[in-house]
């Protein structure tokens, strides 16, 4: 549990740390390091220098920006579970980080860390998918936005370029009757996800399916977007038995992930029972 | 007893750990210390062609790099032995290092010794080694067939051992008469015991004196002591002193001697620094001895009433690698003599091939041997009571030794001494209600929703042991224990015990003893333990033995300080000693209590030696060397209940009601903390704890991201009660209370699950039983 020599760099603003990441193509950037600290000290990542922007203040906070709350890259797990704005405007992004590993991680875990490191166990990225954020992503040619669903490109791998830092998260508030789930099948070791449904549903005056978003941690190596189902939903009285007519009719799965705990076949199997778990859940709180 | 024995007393040794105030050994710094890190084979099988320490040797800050090679060369004895000998046991030299060949995953290759750790790990990396990989082979039942690869040369087949117990003819006897016949086919899941504080050593060797002092984290210093200095370092044993200072738990995995502690101690003689190493949890994972790991074949023969008549075992016990401390015992005498359950079982046979493979050694964990034999047996009682269309309690109740029984020759050498097994299963009934439970679920069935109630009515062999027969049986250590009980002048107690606690709490459960014995308070109570210059002599903490053996022999000295302290107290007060009576500690002559002379008065007279009786020596101390003449055995029935979700597998636990029968209990409060942690590792082993090798030999599970220990939130709260059957044959009555959670529970909540399956059909599910498992077995996707 001792990491390699690296050399440590503080930047005290975005500009600083883009500075400090061109200077140094190696770096790594450490946000909270709930991620990258322990591949480090298990010596599975070694980089020679670190950009510590854990203190950037510009990174920190969530701001309501009247439809869009903006979300700083810092924010903890904890900030986020505990967060008014976020509890009135956004349920679904409280409901999901509180699920997050223990306490003390999401105490130091931080939204930006947990969506750039884009492990497929997470929590987060289906949410913020399911919501179709909007990255905000900092580089030596200015800034640029990317949607959730282009961000995301691979195991661990995102949109993010080398000198590129992740600055916020935008979030569209979520409008009149619209419901909100987050349900996870943990892994009994580490808390990830093995199974993780995000659901949306949003209701039209007379009860049936305006629009709604599904979307799935843990089963691919990338956040899963059941548009097929949701699609199918749209214009439907949202009953039980419609929502489970509608997945196990739409909802197909290819390539899961398995490993020996749960196998492929079986997290296909999980994201059928969590995705019927999920939608009637926003449905009841749409509906409320 | 007095008011101290039974009262649920807090821990005395909790505000130093809760406060941070303990020391354990990583905590420990000396001047001009030193840090080892050693460097680990990444394959199961393969021979070291070639080690170049140039690079490492060269690095700034790095003292010293070692390989087997340097440790053979010094002439020291340099191999980790076997403590336990069975017939024609195979027992190939397990080297400090590894030197021709590496056999598991984690073997040791090289040392580094450096000025701090980040040095001595960047070193183990500048570390070249060629490796000439060789297939390997991980499970049992496989190694043993022709043309797999050997783990060493002179044991062909893999087979360590061939062993067996019991009567084969009339088994094969019960088996043709019998009218019901069940039979299973089970792997018990390898566990890895994750103590929470990993092994570590600091050895501080001087070479004016030649004394080598080890701190490590040790069930057993004078174990370690004996074993370091016959066969790893042949320092003589009384240079050596081991002390283990607070020990963050061991289960079983600090009973065993390993290479690296004395690795530790060889490099600090090398190098003339004291010298630390502290074990990573991904080293706890690779190297402490596992636990478990059976594959076996069981059958039960039953007469038309639901009588057993007959048991047939036969089981492939993994050993790992290389035979660790005690590895024999644990698959064979801690195993097969446990097979009779708590029932009359008339005819025994039971087999058992001890097997090596690429792996981990395999040791005592928690429980050791008795919870594999309660699976086996306890998962066939709920065969039979389905094949028979019984009760599962109804059968178990036509089997059990009845009360008037005991002592019961079992038919499998152990001779049960105490119990009452009807009496806690009837308890835990009213406690769960169970009538009731049984039509809830049955209701609940209607409804779509499947509970399943299960039961382990176990029974342990505990308190290792009586010497003579250990001996007889193979170990090569005694199992007796002893105390030193010394009265100050002032009347103040030290005890110095040979038990050695690692979060157990003889220091309150001891003092508890003392206080009740002698009439003094707690706070005039010191108890020492777990250093082999303090203490006399003593094998150590594990297999529920400390209040049995090292609590009786701490009873026994008592008793000769309250005897001796009578002599001097009858000289004082003028009296005959046999009218002298000793009570709240203080002597008088009967009937006259208002002129008594204390303990204290006494103590201070003994040590002033101006009055004494003729003849009689000063001071007043005794020493008590205690071997039981049996071993104890606790008893209990466990009840799980548990839901289970059909569409996904998940599973509930509902509810668990424990009723132990530990005989006398000297400290309700640890007894319920020991029986609680048993539990809640029971329900690792039953539901998330499974150490996976891929057929390379890998380790997959190799940390805590995979390798799923209980976390609170996943356990109910559970319901603990007790019977009391004390134990006849020591003199606190006492049996142990360490294991029963680990024993029962696996038991109880697998019965439970395949219980709450029982529409779907199915009729057994391997540990662990993970949701997946549960799935694949209701929708016909394989039985397991």
């Amino acid at each position: 549990m001792y990491p390699p020599r690296f050399d440590y760099y503080r930047a005290a603003s975005v500009q600083e740390a883009v500075q400090l990441l061109q200077a140094h193509p190696e770096a790594k950037v450490l946000a909270g390091g709930h991620s990258l600290l322990p591949m480090m000290k298990l010596r599975l990542a070694a980089p020679p220098v670190l950009v510590d922007i854990g203190r950037i203040e510009e990174l920190r906070g969530i701001q309501d920006l009247g439809d869009r709350l903006r979300i700083g890259a810092l924010t903890t797990h904890w900030e986020l579970e505990r967060s008014d704005i976020l509890a009135r405007k956004c349920p679904l992004i409280p409901e999901a980080a509180a699920q997050i590993g223990d306490r003390q991680v999401r105490h130091r875990g931080t939204i930006g860390g947990n969506l750039v490191h884009a492990d497929p166990g997470s929590d987060l990225p289906a949410v913020i998918l399911a919501l179709d954020g909007t990255l905000h992503l900092a580089g030596p040619n200015g800034t640029r936005q990317v949607a959730a669903r282009d961000f995301f490109l691979d195991l661990m791998t995102t949109a993010v370029q080398p000198g590129e830092i992740l600055t916020a998260v935008e979030v569209p508030v979520l409008g009149e009757r619209t419901g909100t789930a987050y349900l996870k099948f943990e892994h009994p070791a580490s808390g990830y996800a093995v199974c993780g449904a995000a659901a949306i549903v949003t209701l039209n005056a007379d009860g049936t399916v305006a629009q709604a978003r599904l979307c799935f941690n843990g089963i691919t190596s990338t956040p899963f977007n059941a548009q097929n189902v949701t699609d199918a939903l749209v214009g439907h009285t949202p009953d039980d038995a419609t929502i489970e007519g509608v997945v196990d009719q739409h909802l197909h799965v290819g390539d899961p992930m398995g490993d020996v705990f749960a196998s492929g076949a079986y997290r296909v199997e999980l994201a059928k029972v969590f995705a019927k778990r999920a939608l009637k859940q926003a449905r009841d709180r749409a509906q409320a | 007893m007095g008011q101290y024995i039974g009262a649920a007393i807090k821990r005395l040794e909790d505000p130093a750990l809760i406060t941070g105030r303990a020391k354990y050994t990583d905590d420990l710094q000396l001047p001009n210390m030193a840090y080892a890190a050693i460097l680990r084979s990444p394959y199961a099988h393969a021979r070291i062609k070639r080690i170049d320490t140039s690079k490492a040797a060269a690095m700034e800050g790095v003292i010293a790099v070692f390989t087997g090679e340097d440790i053979a060369q010094s002439g020291v004895p340099g191999v980790v032995p076997v403590g336990w000998l069975l017939p024609d046991l195979k027992t190939p030299p397990h080297p400090l290092l590894a030197r021709d060949k590496v056999r598991h995953v984690g073997d040791g290759v090289a040392v580094v010794v450096a000025e701090d750790r980040y040095t001595a790990y960047d070193a183990l990396e500048a570390i070249e080694v060629e490796y000439e990989p060789l297939p390997a082979v991980v499970n049992p039942a496989d190694a043993v067939k022709e043309g797999q690869p050997l783990v060493h040369e002179d044991a062909p087949n893999n087979i360590a051992f061939d062993w067996s117990i019991g009567d084969k003819e009339a088994t094969d006897e019960a088996f043709a008469k019998a009218s019901h016949v069940v039979s299973l086919d089970l792997v018990n899941n390898r566990l890895i015991p994750n103590a929470m504080e990993p092994r570590a050593t600091l050895a501080d060797y001087n070479p004016v004196t030649g004394e080598l002092t080890l701190w490590m984290t040790s069930q057993n210093p004078h174990i370690h002591r004996l074993l370091m200095s016959l066969a790893s370092l042949g320092l003589p044993e009384h240079k050596i002193r081991v002390i283990a200072p607070a020990v963050g738990g061991g289960f079983g995995s600090k009973i065993h001697h390993y290479p690296d502690e004395a690795i530790t101690a060889w490099c600090a003689m090398q190098v003339g620094r004291p010298v630390k190493w502290q074990a990573t949890r991904m080293e706890t994972y690779l190297t402490d001895a596992h636990g478990r790991d059976h594959v076996t074949h069981a059958e039960m023969a039953l007469d038309e009433n639901g009588r057993i008549l007959g048991l047939r075992v036969q089981t492939y016990a993994n050993l790992g690698a290389y035979l660790s401390t005690f590895a024999p015992a644990v698959p064979t005498y801690l195993y097969g003599t446990l097979l009779s359950g708590e029932y009359d079982i008339p005819a025994i046979y039971c087999r058992v091939i001890g097997v090596f493979t690429h792996t981990t050694p395999v040791d005592a964990y928690r429980g050791a041997g008795r919870p594999e034999a309660t699976f086996v047996v306890e998962r066939l009682m709920d065969l039979a009571a389905r094949k028979l269309g019984l009760d599962p309690t109804e059968i178990r109740r036509r089997n059990f030794v009845p009360p008037d029984k005991f002592p019961f020759q079992t038919q499998v050498a152990l001779q049960y001494d105490s119990g009452n097994y009807e009496a806690a299963l009837q308890k835990a009934l009213e406690i769960i209600d169970y009538k009731n439970l049984r039509q809830e679920q049955e209701r609940l069935r209607q409804e779509g929703r499947y509970i399943g109630i299960g039961f382990s009515t176990y029974i342990e062999a505990c308190g290792l042991a009586p010497s003579a027969v250990v001996g007889s049986l193979g170990a090569q250590a005694g199992q007796w224990e002893s105390a030193l009980v010394r009265i100050h002048p002032t009347g103040k107690v030290t005890v110095y015990s040979g038990s050695s606690a690692h979060g157990q709490g003889h220091v309150t459960t001891f003092a508890q003893i003392v206080a009740d014995k002698l009439g003094v308070s707690l706070e005039d109570i010191e108890i020492i333990q777990s250093d082999t210059d303090q203490v006399q002599y003593g094998w150590g903490t594990y297999g529920s033995r400390s209040a049995a053996v090292g609590g009786s022999a701490l009873a026994v000295a008592l008793d000769r300080i309250v005897e001796k302290g009578r002599k001097i107290a009858a000289h004082l007060l003028e009296a005959a000693e046999e009218d002298v009576v000793f009570e709240d500690g203080k002597y008088y002559v009967k009937g006259a209590p208002d002129q008594a002379k204390t303990l204290q008065e006494v103590a201070l007279q003994a040590y002033l030696a101006h009055n004494l009786p003729k003849g009689l020596e000063p001071a007043l101390e005794a020493v008590a060397f205690y071997d039981p003449p049996n071993f104890t055995f606790p008893f209990g029935t466990h009840v799980a209940v548990v839901e289970v979700i059909p569409e996904t597998g998940e599973i509930k636990i509902l509810r668990y009601v424990a009723v132990d029968d530990v005989g006398n209990v000297i400290n309700p409060l640890i007894v319920d903390g020991q029986v609680h942690g048993g539990i809640a590792q029971g329900i690792g082993q039953a539901l998330f704890e499974s150490a996976v090798y891929d057929e390379n030999g890998n380790l997959v599970t190799g940390s805590m991201l995979d390798y799923a220990v209980p976390k609170a939130h996943f356990l109910p709260s559970f319901e603990v009660d007790r019977t009391v059957t004390p134990c006849p044959h020591n003199p606190l009555g006492v049996k142990g209370a360490g294991e029963t959670g680990s024993i029962a529970s696996p038991a109880a909540i697998v019965n439970a699950i395949v219980d709450a399956l029982a529409p779907f059909g199915v009729e057994h599910i391997d540990m662990p039983v993970t949701p997946e498992k549960i799935w694949r077995a209701i929708h016909g996707n394989g039985r397991s």
